[in-house]
């Protein structure tokens, strides 16, 4: 059975979502945004893992939502209020919603996952730290490699050739 | 803990349908970054549930692998984006016509 807080969250995660993509304004559009994965936190904070849901919090709701935010910023103004899209398209997009959501959630509730439930002890947070630096330390070196490459990959995108050196001192 | 495993999936399911929803209909880059942005987290709250109702912890090593992952794609999507609208003046999709064949 699903408790007062669970349905809290999952209206506040499924209305941001959708928020997040209708909202006129790109900026409210990245707040709502910061709306969802702050729910799908508290999803993780229901589901016993603190240090993942705390993750979640530092890496998205506290760095992506606000790194996007800023991209949204260095857009031109009346893009930012701008909607693009065909009434015709928008139709085709709610039904090819609407089939997923209907064929996958018949799926599960047809099948043992229904029936899934546990009174065991929720896995104990250090065992993550432990697996990480144990079992997953090649694959810990190259998600750090990953992100370092990344990371200087964007910048080398984002530079600008075209600007001399002394321009960018004014 | 008083929810179950479907309740979680359930709303997985509609996280990733209303991604799907987005991908599919809207034509600014940014909008379809939020969309991958809430598939990703779909994914990440199935794999979290289903790690706890094993119960193993490698559900959820595997979405702290998945989260800075993500982290990566977002950086690189929004330079593609910030390099686009240098180009074109625009963040929609269809006028990214220049690879086209």
């Amino acid at each position: 059975m699903a408790d007062a807080v669970f349905l809290a969250l999952t209206v506040i995660t499924i209305g941001s979502a959708i928020a997040a993509l209708e909202m006129r304004s790109l900026i409210y559009g990245s707040i709502a945004l910061m709306g969802t994965l702050g729910g799908v936190a508290g999803f993780f904070f229901l589901l016993d893992a603190p240090f993942v849901a705390l993750f979640q919090i530092a890496v998205y709701v506290g760095s992506i939502a606000v790194l996007i935010l800023f991209t949204v910023m260095l857009v031109k103004r009346e893009l930012i209020f701008k909607k693009i899209e065909d009434k015709r398209r928008k139709f085709a997009g709610i039904g090819l919603m609407l089939v997923f959501m209907v064929a996958l959630g018949a799926v599960f509730l047809d099948s043992g996952i229904k029936t899934i439930t546990t009174d065991e002890p929720a896995p104990d947070f250090r065992d993550i730290g432990i697996d990480f630096v144990t079992y997953y330390w090649p694959a810990l070196i190259l998600m750090g490699l990953i992100l370092a490459g990344s990371v200087t990959g964007s910048l080398v995108l984002a530079r600008r050739e075209d600007v001399e050196n002394d321009q960018r001192a004014n | 803990m008083t929810s179950e495993l479907i309740d979680f999936t359930l709303v997985s399911v509609a996280l990733l349908g209303i991604g799907i929803y987005g991908l599919a209909v809207k034509r600014n880059f940014i909008r379809m970054l939020f969309a991958v942005e809430i598939i990703i987290n779909a994914a990440n709250l199935n794999i979290v549930a289903f790690g706890r109702f094993l119960p193993h912890s490698g559900g959820q090593t595997m979405a702290l692998f998945s989260i800075a992952i993500a982290a990566a794609e977002v950086a690189v999507g929004l330079s593609l984006i910030i390099v686009a609208y240098r180009m074109y003046q625009n963040v929609d999709i269809a006028d990214f016509r220049s690879l086209k064949g």
